[in-house]
């Protein structure tokens, strides 16, 4: 607390004395106090600047023109502070800022005003000060722009410096007014001074005035050579700025290879700076060849990594990881070069080492002892990004759960440092958890599971509850453990912590489903807390248990009927679970509970609006109505055991984000794709020589993979795409006899029920979600031949890669005007789009109906979806005499920029000729950008579209299409979409298709086509469902075509 | 044609109070709306702790990158796919210079200096590239505020602005500036400890590491080339380094050789791991218990020593967050002076000196409100402590020498370990 004796104040007009702390009050938080009324404000004003500088005021004495104040501070002792007061009542103290906001009048502009135009030096810096505080705290101070510029000529440093800062703030507001400033800009290019050159190259950059940039080039050519390296590194960072501002500037005036020759300069700060500078631009254009890494650039690069600054650093490492060694001698010198790095004390450099480190020990054989001795290497550095700051932690930690799935063995004996302390933040625990039961194995699962029991008596629920949950996933990853899980499960039941019983009855339905038959004693004791049941997953899972051990459960009866009371009130998911509990009990114990099934039959069909209840009541009556034995067997039906990691990341996804360590889509283990929001493109990177790998070292992590983050997903086996497609737990392969089409009221049902039927199903799981909502057969129905054993055969049956040949022509849709002649002074354009052996065109009839000449022609694209752009100038054999037209074909690239626009395919074209620039938009159809390597591998197939949520699944209807599977299969890949497997059944063929965008975003379908019924459903999968509208009409446009 | 931009890498920062109000924004571009924080806000009222808000937050056309310092956030706002700890270390540094600059880093000193920290913002940052976050040499371009400068600069119309090149920019040691002098040379390293351990009820040690830092201020004339040796280098295997120590010699001879900055810096970090065996210098012995009926509790605590290397514990304070159930609590201690916070339900028992012929002891009992259940969850225990001249890794350093300069420096080192994040369950 301030401590306030006395001040006096001999003015003009006032006399102030003030003896005590009475009249002065003020609180810490507020530096504006109310003080004693006889003060003028700028007293005030005056005083709480003081007070907030000094700790506490000891005495003070005045005299005429100076007040001597004795302070006492506590930093820096005693200090004698003469104050001096100027004859004007200038309270100009450099002491504190704060004074700059203590008046908010309506005046206040218009005092700046007057004291920028002052003539004293000192009160238009005081003036600009005040300028710049004001804007700090966001206030509006741009209508002083004119008088702050005028101050811009000057030689003291400070003062050029806060009239810069003002500049790049106000200058986009003010544009014809900071040409001004231009001449400034030009002059201090020039000074001898480089550290005034680089300020001036530097500000100019920011100033995003299109019309300024023209006379930057000049100034900044000359800089980019400047002799002095602090000069040239400025000046790269300055061509990244104004490539952002115009690009095409920047490439006309071939500042692009300037910039590239930088990065053999001879200053590694330069380098860093040309590499960071081109790595920015090149993000902008996300194919072209900017950062052209060769052997030669790469040792460049490497030998500045190890002087440049820290930050240089990481734009060097980032850059070095988009390289793809010659062989892996190549690779093991860049690692041993990288290698240091990860001792560095900045975090960033230490991850992005990492990242160059995972993605090149791909290259490495695995019997290297180099290679061992990396993976040793890459454990300390990623410990110690432990003991950071917690936010440092967080992304450190959500980066080593991709590591430890990739390559477990480097984190697995340091299970320790992800024990959680109760102080972390819960972001921290959270993650820490996740990681725990990654690398929980038999040697340390004793360990873990001490941990986790003690964590679950902690405060925060989330965490608690994620705790137990891990419990749980201990048990079914580590089979050893499972009985010790289920027995800390049942101590953590006895705590009667509500929240903590909900979970392990959770988990502990999974344990049953993984281990059958082995821990079904402890039913009674869950039993017990039936009532304390409130969550709806909770309840399901209860619920599940009571039918499917219904036999062992002596009051099962009784149980489940205590849950049908309240049927209604119950939420979808726990009155699916209910009715089919009820259906097994009465197919175990069918004598005493009749009654009960009829119940819930009724209150399923009859009272419920919601239609999946409705449809799943329907089917079961019709089941035990027509055929017992049938619904025996398919209700009963053994289930198949559940994965054991249940949230294991898709291979080709952890392999992208691998690439992609230390950035955001680490963080969020989601593709680069997703972060594309319209204003960057995308650059899918892949692990080098990773392919055959993968599999090869994990055979496993494919199917594990494939298994959905549902608690308890089906494990399919492996290789079976049919089962695995349709989730079906009802129809074990093994189990599933040729049943009997017979009864036609049984496949009227069916049919009735058509495609929703598998979701239904599905959904018995505990709400899993059903793959596709268009598999349409019923699981009774289903033909012997789709069962697991032959489903190696059905591969190779299937197997479309040399079955079909390529069709003659590709698919070209029909010419459109684009351009009416009566809109552009007598130019017509109509044209198509077409994809030729892996070319686009742009195919155009430009028709003269003008009376006159045309010449000059030449064609521009705006920024688009997917960086369309002409890949060279138009070629038109001008001149073009009225009523003659032409026909062109321009070919495009992908490398343009790119701006997400609405709709998707929509392309805005400015076309010029000698006469005037015309602007038209067209839509391009989506499949030119179809890749020929849209090919998907069959496992990548299937784990994708599991992976895919569900949200981002949409699905068409293609009319009167009167083609087979075959032709349409055939027709589709003349525009690169790919069948991947194709399966009959009941008369339908569903084709599995996979296409691939320029971009790299993949889309997904399944296409079905029913024999005698013109209408095609299309279900499309992608992670930019965006795309999906436009994919479809590329589907509809070709099979209707 | 149309406005479009590729965003940089930091596109705008802004810093917020506790309360949630904005003190301070800078654009580095074009100027981000502060409606983008309403997604913060959100999270950050969602939160229980402030430290508890997520530190990247996703919005539909941003990221918000934050730190916790202080009682501030540093917000960054970003629109690019940027190395999100690229930005959080760059946060740090930025809170780190301003508790360089001004001794602390909070809202009222940053208020307060509001031009200079637009100032060294500026110059920290370039366009989203890192430009001079060195302190040595942002020394030379703004100098901080000093009560003396400020008073010569309104006599004399000077600024604080150096008109200097800053001359370790350009030289390939950009930690130090060219031409320094000093009547007395010497140079001090402290070998600093810290204990990070759990411990559980039964008093084993569940987990525990060392993280060690050796601090360095080193005020020597000319461009001195100092070599450091340790007794037993074998136990560093897992270190960071300021970047001035060169990795090649490190890795060949485990020796410390660098040309230091001028003054304060870190000179190295290292970790020793869970794998080695740490010395815990106490234990612990406790009882916390609430029983079924009567609304209350029991507390006992006694601490005595353990592996303390010959030395004193000093500074001993034993910090226990309570159940939010414990209304208050009546205990005794045999030693130190004990509070208890009953807004935030914290137990502070400050011990002082552990005097290993007379255990200090804690105990009494803790009354519960009344009818409020039994609370579940157990109070851990977190211990500070220090012990002065030793290293508790046994860490030692051999011999300082130095070369490329005639005079002959004062050197010293000095050890102390302390208790880090030291955790004892109950």
């Amino acid at each position: 607390m301030y401590c306030f004796t006395e001040v006096l104040y001999h003015g003009k007009n006032h006399l102030i004395s003030c003896n005590s702390a009475e009249k002065i009050m003020f609180s810490q938080h507020n530096p504006l106090f109310s003080v004693d009324g006889s003060l003028s404000s700028r007293s005030q004003e005056f005083l709480c600047i003081f007070l907030c500088a000094c700790t506490s005021i000891i005495c003070c004495s005045s005299d005429c023109h100076c007040v001597t104040f004795f302070l006492n501070l506590h930093q820096h002792s005693f200090y004698y502070f003469f104050y001096c007061l100027q004859e004007n009542r200038q309270f100009g103290s450099k002491m504190t800022d704060s004074k700059y906001f203590t008046t908010t009048k309506k005046g206040e502009i218009f005092e700046l005003k007057a004291e920028l135009n002052s003539d004293k030096k000192e009160k238009k810096k005081e003036a600009v000060k005040k300028v710049i505080a004001s804007m700090t705290v966001g206030k509006d101070v741009s209508a002083l722009f004119p008088d702050v510029v005028n101050c811009m000529q000057t030689d003291n440093l400070e003062l050029k410096k806060l009239v810069y800062l003002y500049l790049m703030n106000y200058a986009k507001s003010q544009p014809d007014m900071a040409i001004m400033a231009v001449n400034t800009f030009v002059k201090d290019c020039e000074d001898p001074n480089p550290l005034i050159r680089a300020l001036a190259v530097r500000t100019m950059g920011c100033i995003r005035v299109d019309k300024i940039t023209e006379y930057l080039c000049e100034p900044l050519r000359k800089c980019l050579k400047d002799e002095d390296p602090y000069v040239r590194k400025t000046a790269a960072v300055c061509v990244a700025k104004l490539h952002d501002i115009n690009a095409q500037l920047v490439e006309d005036q071939g500042f692009l290879d300037t910039l590239k020759d930088l990065i053999s300069d001879s200053n590694p700060m330069v380098v860093a700076n040309a590499v960071a500078a081109l790595s920015e631009i090149a993000e902008s254009h996300p194919n072209s060849n900017l950062m052209d890494l060769n052997p030669q650039t790469m040792n460049k690069l490497l030998t500045a990594l190890n002087e440049c600054t820290e930050w240089g650093q990481i734009f060097i490492l980032d850059c070095l990881a988009n390289y793809t060694p010659r062989d892996d001698r190549e690779s093991q010198s860049i690692c041993e070069r990288v290698t240091p790095r990860l001792s560095h004390a900045n975090s960033a450099v230490v991850l992005s080492a990492v990242k160059v480190l995972m993605k090149f020990m791909e290259m490495l054989p695995k019997d290297l002892d180099y290679y061992g001795t990396l993976l040793k290497k890459l454990a300390p550095p990623l410990v110690t990004l432990l003991s950071a700051e917690p936010e440092l932690q967080y992304v450190a930690l959500r980066n080593i759960n991709l590591i430890v799935q990739r390559r477990p063995e480097i984190l697995k004996h340091e299970m320790k440092v992800f024990y959680v302390k109760y102080n972390d933040p819960i972001y921290v625990k959270l993650e820490k958890l996740d990681i725990m039961i990654r690398l929980a194995s038999q040697a340390n699962i004793a360990q873990v599971l001490a941990e986790l029991k003690e964590y679950a008596t902690e405060v925060d629920v989330d965490f608690v509850r994620k705790a137990v949950r891990a419990i749980g996933r201990c048990a079914i990853k580590v089979e050893q453990s499972a009985e010790r899980c289920v027995s800390t499960l049942l101590d953590l039941i006895q705590t009667k912590v509500n929240y903590v019983v909900q979970e392990a009855i959770v988990v502990i339905k999974d344990i049953f489903r993984k281990y059958p038959n082995k821990y079904e004693s402890v039913i009674a004791t869950l039993c017990e807390n039936l009532d304390s049941l409130d969550e709806p997953e909770a309840r399901a899972a209860m619920i599940w248990i009571v039918g499917e051990y219904a036999e062992r459960i002596d009051n099962a009866d009784e149980l489940l009927e205590s849950f049908l009371e309240g049927f209604h009130d119950e939420s979808t998911q726990v009155q699916l679970q209910l009715l089919t509990a009820i259906v097994k009990l009465f197919l175990k114990k069918p004598t005493e509970t009749q009654e009960l099934v009829q119940q819930v039959l009724s209150l399923a069909t009859q009272d419920s609006d919601n239609p999946d209840l409705r449809d799943r009541g329907y089917i079961y009556w019709r089941l035990l109505s027509t055929d017992p034995v049938a619904a025996k067997e398919v209700v009963l039906a053994e289930k198949p055991l559940i994965s054991e990691e249940t949230d294991l990341i898709e291979p080709t996804l952890l392999e992208e984000l691998i690439c992609h360590i230390g950035t955001l889509a680490s963080v969020y283990h989601k593709p680069p794709s997703a972060f594309v929001e319209g204003n960057h493109g995308v650059q899918h990177k892949g692990l080098p020589g990773s392919a055959g790998s993968a599999e090869s070292e994990s055979p496993d992590a494919v199917s594990a993979g494939a298994a959905t983050e549902a608690p308890a997903a089906v494990i399919p086996s492996q290789g079976d795409l049919l089962g695995d497609l349709l989730n079906l737990d009802l129809t074990p392969p093994a189990t599933t006899g040729p049943l009997p089409h017979s009864g036609g009221m049984q496949m009227g049902a069916m049919d009735l029920l058509g495609g929703g039927l598998d979701s239904l199903l599905g959904g018995d799981l505990g709400g899993s979600p059903a793959m596709g909502a268009g598999f349409g057969a019923p699981p009774a129905a289903m033909p012997p031949a789709f069962s697991a054993p032959v489903s190696g055969s059905l591969y190779d049956l299937f197997d479309l890669d040399n079955g079909v040949g390529m069709p003659l022509g590709s698919f070209c849709p029909p010419k459109t005007v684009w351009l009416p002649a009566m809109k552009a002074k007598g130019l017509e354009i109509s044209g198509t789009f077409v994809r030729h052996a892996g070319v686009i065109q742009m195919e155009m009839t430009i028709t003269n109906k003008a009376m006159s000449v045309m010449t000059g022609f030449a064609i521009q694209f705006n920024r688009n979806s997917f960086g369309l752009a002409p890949a060279g100038p138009i070629q038109v054999p001008s001149p073009l005499s009225p009523n003659q037209n032409i026909e062109v074909s321009l070919p495009l690239n992908t490398v343009g920029p790119v701006m997400k626009m609405e709709p998707l395919n929509n392309l805005q074209v400015a076309f010029k000729n000698n006469i005037d620039v015309f602007y038209f938009s067209c839509q391009y159809p989506i499949s030119v950008l179809f890749a020929e390597d849209g090919k998907m591998e069959r496992q990548v197939f299937l784990a994708t579209w599991k992976d895919i949520p569900n949200e981002n699944e949409s699905q068409f209807q293609i009319k009167d299409c009167h083609l087979n599977s075959d032709a349409a299969s055939n027709k589709l890949q003349s525009i690169n979409i790919f069948t991947i497997a194709e399966r009959t059944v009941d008369g339908q063929d569903m084709l599995y298709q996979s296409m691939k965008l320029t971009n790299g975003i993949w889309a997904l379908a399944e296409l079905k086509v029913q024999a005698g019924n013109p209408n095609y459903t299309v279900s499309l999968k992608c992670r930019a469902p965006e795309v999906s509208q436009c994919v479809f009409q590329s589907y509809e446009a070709v099979l209707k075509n | 044609m149309l406005g479009f931009f590729v965003g940089e890498m930091i596109h705008s920062l802004f810093l917020i109070n506790l309360s949630g109000d904005i003190f301070l924004e800078k654009h580095w571009k074009s100027v981000v709306g502060r409606s983008v924080l309403d997604y913060f806000f959100e999270a950050k009222e969602k939160a229980v702790n402030p430290e508890d808000v997520a530190p990247v937050l996703q919005t539909p056309h941003h990221y918000l990158i934050s730190i916790y310092r202080g009682k501030i956030f540093f917000l960054a706002v970003i629109q690019t796919e940027v190395p999100p700890l690229f930005v959080i270390e760059f946060l740090h540094r930025v809170a780190d210079t301003f508790q360089d600059y001004f001794g602390e880093c909070s809202e009222n000193v940053i208020k307060d200096n509001l031009v200079i920290v637009y100032e060294l913002l500026e110059e920290m940052l370039d366009n989203g590239f890192p430009l001079a976050t060195e302190s040595n040499v942002l020394k030379e371009m703004i100098r901080p505020p000093t009560i003396l400068r400020s008073v010569v600069n309104t006599l004399t119309g000077g600024t604080n602005v150096g008109d200097m090149l800053p001359t370790g920019q350009l030289s390939n040691i950009p930690w130090r500036r060219a031409g320094v002098k000093y009547t007395n040379n010497e140079a001090y390293f402290d070998v600093i400890e810290e204990i990070d351990a759990i411990l559980d009820k039964s008093g084993t040690t569940v987990f525990a590491e060392i993280q060690g830092v050796i601090e360095a201020c080193v005020k020597l004339t000319g461009m001195p080339d100092l070599t450091l040796s340790f007794m037993n280098p074998r136990l560093l295997d897992d270190v960071s380094f300021h970047p001035c120590v060169r990795f090649k010699r490190w890795e060949s001879e485990r020796v410390l050789s660098f040309i230091p900055p001028d003054g304060n810096f870190t000179l190295m970090t290292y970790h020793v791991s869970s794998q080695n065996l740490v010395a815990i210098p106490i234990y612990v012995k406790q009882n916390i218990s609430f029983f079924e009926t009567g609304s209350c509790g029991r507390l006992d605590i006694t601490i005595g020593p353990k592996q303390t290397m010959g030395k004193t514990v000093e500074g001993l304070m034993v910090t226990v967050p309570m159940p939010k159930a414990v209304l208050s609590v009546n205990l005794t201690a045999s030693q130190g002076n004990f509070t208890y916070d009953l807004a935030t339900k914290v137990l502070v028992w400050d011990i002082g000196k552990l005097n290993p012929q007379k255990l200090p002891n804690l105990k009494g009992s803790l009354s519960v409100q009344a009818g409020a259940p039994k609370p579940e969850e157990n109070p851990a225990l977190n211990i500070n402590l220090k012990i002065q001249q030793v290293a508790i890794s046994g860490l030692k350093v051999n011999r300082l020498d130095m070369y490329g300069e005639k005079y002959k420096p004062f050197k010293g080192v000095k050890y102390v370990t302390k208790a880090g994040k030291f955790q004892v369950r109950t």
